[in-house]
């Protein structure tokens, strides 16, 4: 046999273009009826004091600010599709977060289009309710793209949010997603997720095992923007790909995978093409269910290496490995805390699957759900103090949310299909989770309240989502 | 893997070796350099075809040496034998890992056949029904796994020629939604790693 050199670069190198848009303090060329505006520190929350109203839009009292996003102007070598294509994505992404009501854009017909960025009819989005509208222009040059985006106080004609982006033409709803964080940070205090992602396990592409199981379906891990455009695979493995999860910053990704046979987990750096293997997985030590400890630095993960799946805790580069559950029973499916302190884990010790919570220290472990079964703990970010997860409820599974402080459990699915395996979005304020409610498994997206379903995938089976921090 | 366990079956281990090294990615731990190379002659369960376009370097499949045939089944490629199944599946409870009275009868006759082939290696799947959860059917199968490789042992097999692997319900072998499927689907399956 020939030596094999493995010529295979584990994931497709992803293209950095879309990454290194970076975001410029505008140039504030302010017109006549535009003073020069001036953005407030970034965690100041929603202001509600008269000495901040030219910058913070309010709305009617008690009512949230009334906004409309109509399409961008496409200026000089501006492509029309992209204006309009982020004037929707800001809505939507403006919407998500329900910190505005946003005017539907079906009801934007009557009024005249902005000439300019600063030629804009605000007594006719006045007229039509909007306490704000948001007007950018859209200016491109060879591969180079210039958005330049107002927010316009439409009573007092002032503007509340004035940049300046470049980048690169590749992907316009990144510049979408920029100005929908920005703006969400500076009027209301919020880390909003529209520059997040997903990862979750596919069978879209219909790869089967060879010779005598020709009939077994192969995943492969995916990614995609919050709001499921730009999917994409990052896996090439022809293997067994399960359960990814984000790294703290968003480079890498922890998943479980069989492309040696036996699952082990295995680390892809997803702009570099490199993997690691950091559990070091043998043909009879197995490791799978990877979780990040929130800074990074740490993996917690299931093995069987002492005879019985148990927990363990390891650097990400392998070194320093810990055990941290010692029971004859099943413990497996790690969640940290937002805090690295504890983790919540699923065990059978009681007879049924059940979520628990333990120190990162070790010691003896507090049972949390009261299900006939229960799965895949998920912990929220601070500031919330939540663990979500899938209990059984009749023939499938719900999301359930406990309030680790209050003790407290609520439900946010209700059997439609069965949902399984919630994610938190990194502000806490969504999850992301796997659902059949449309006959086969896809992934969707819920706020914390159960309002605001989305469906985020539509292609093959999909499976066990992660959100980016 | 057990140092024992090399030594006794250098072929099995040299195949698992060369398709680990075409697996895997530029950047690999020293775990899988592998030792070089007799021919591989057997297919396993990670193998897969190279499929264009992805540039994926797959393991070659390299056709079985002619042996000499001491006995019927042994004659037969791995994947005839797999494609069948000599070995009989042990079943199980819905969330259970407890090998019954029918699952031991099972058991017994796997290791006559065991006895019979003696050089055979086996891997023994863990499988699920798809009503559990995904990430807790992993830790299930496995123990399903293991329920049947202690029991073997304990009969007398020795431990290095039996590998686990647990799929959960990532593989179902009856993939319809009712009671017969499932049942079919919660079981220890057999498979002959090499022989």
């Amino acid at each position: 046999m020939r030596r094999r050199v493995p010529v295979l670069a584990a994931v497709l190198l992803l293209p950095m273009t879309w990454l290194t848009i970076s975001a410029e303090r505008s140039a504030e060329r302010p017109g006549p009826q535009t003073p020069p505006s001036q953005t407030p520190p970034p965690a100041q929350q929603p202001a509600q004091q008269p000495s901040e109203f030219e910058l913070v839009i309010s709305g009617e009292p008690g009512s949230p600010p009334r906004i409309a996003v109509p399409d961008f102007i496409a200026g000089a070598g501006g492509d029309r599709d992209m204006a309009r294509t982020i004037g929707q994505v800001l809505w939507d992404d403006l919407a998500f977060e329900r910190e505005f009501y946003m005017i539907p854009r079906d009801t934007y017909a009557s009024i005249p289009a902005a000439r300019s960025i600063t030629d804009v009819p605000l007594d006719r989005w006045r007229e039509l309710g909007a306490d704000a509208v948001v007007i950018g222009s859209v200016r491109q040059a060879g591969a180079g793209v210039t958005v330049q985006v107002r927010v316009f106080n439409a009573r007092t004609g002032q503007s509340a949010f004035g940049k300046e982006y470049s980048g690169s033409a590749g992907n316009p709803r990144l510049f979408a997603h920029t100005i929908a964080d920005e703006l969400h940070q500076q009027q209301r205090g919020l880390r909003g997720v529209a520059r997040t992602r997903l990862a979750f396990s596919s069978d879209r592409d219909g790869q089967r095992l060879a010779g005598a199981f020709a009939n077994r379906q192969l995943k492969e891990i995916y990614i995609a923007d919050y709001d499921g455009a730009n999917q994409r695979r990052i896996t090439v493995t022809k293997a067994l790909n399960l359960f990814p999860v984000w790294s703290a910053d968003g480079r890498a990704i922890a998943f479980t995978s069989y492309r040696r046979g036996a699952p082990d987990v295995f680390i892809s750096n997803i702009y570099q093409g490199t993997l690691e293997n950091p559990a070091r997985g043998t043909e009879r030590v197995h490791n799978w269910l990877a979780a990040w400890s929130p800074d990074g630095r740490r993996l917690a993960f299931t093995s069987n290496r002492d005879g019985n799946a148990e927990l363990y805790v390891m650097n990400r580069d392998g070194s320093g490995l810990r055990r941290l559950t010692n029971h004859p029973a099943i413990d497996t499916t790690p969640t940290w805390s937002p805090g690295g302190t504890e983790l919540a884990f699923t065990s059978d010790r009681t007879g049924s699957p059940q979520i628990y919570v333990v120190s990162a220290d070790g010691g003896a472990a507090r049972r949390i759900s009261i299900d006939s079964y229960a799965d895949r703990p998920t912990w929220s970010p601070a500031p919330f103090n939540e663990i979500a997860y899938a209990a059984r409820t009749g023939r499938g599974y719900d999301i359930k949310i406990y309030d680790v402080a209050g003790g407290e459990r609520r439900q946010i699915t209700f059997s439609e299909g069965s949902n399984e395996s919630p994610a938190f979005a990194p502000n806490g304020r969504h999850l992301a989770f796997m659902s059949t409610r449309s006959g086969r498994s896809q992934i969707y997206t819920i706020a914390r309240d159960g309002r605001d379903l989305r469906q985020v995938t539509r292609t093959g089976n999909n499976f066990t989502p992660d959100w980016s921090k | 893997m057990s140092a024992s366990g090399s030594i006794l079956r250098p072929a099995a281990l040299v195949v698992l070796m060369a398709l680990a090294v075409g697996a895997c990615a530029k950047k690999q731990p020293p775990i899988a350099r592998p030792t070089p190379p007799p021919p591989a002659e057997t297919t396993t369960p990670a193998e897969r075809p190279a499929p264009p376009p992805q540039p994926v370097d797959t393991p070659p499949i390299v056709p079985s040496e002619p042996t000499l045939a001491v006995e019927d089944l042994d004659s037969r490629s791995l994947d005839e034998l797999n494609r069948e199944s000599p070995f009989q599946p042990v079943l199980f409870a819905f969330d259970s890992y407890e090998v019954d009275a029918a699952g031991q009868t099972v058991l017994n006759q796997n290791a006559e056949l065991m006895r019979k082939y003696p050089t055979w290696v086996l891997t023994i799947e863990g499988h699920c029904d798809e009503r559990g959860t995904a990430e807790y059917n992993l830790a299930l199968g496995e123990r399903r796994a293991l329920a049947a490789r202690n029991y073997l042992v304990t009969l007398g097999i020795p431990a290095e020629r039996l590998r686990t692997v647990s799929y959960g319900k990532e593989f179902p072998f009856d993939p319809a939604q009712n009671e017969e499927a499932y049942a079919k689907n919660r079981r220890a399956h057999f498979v002959i790693t090499s022989k």
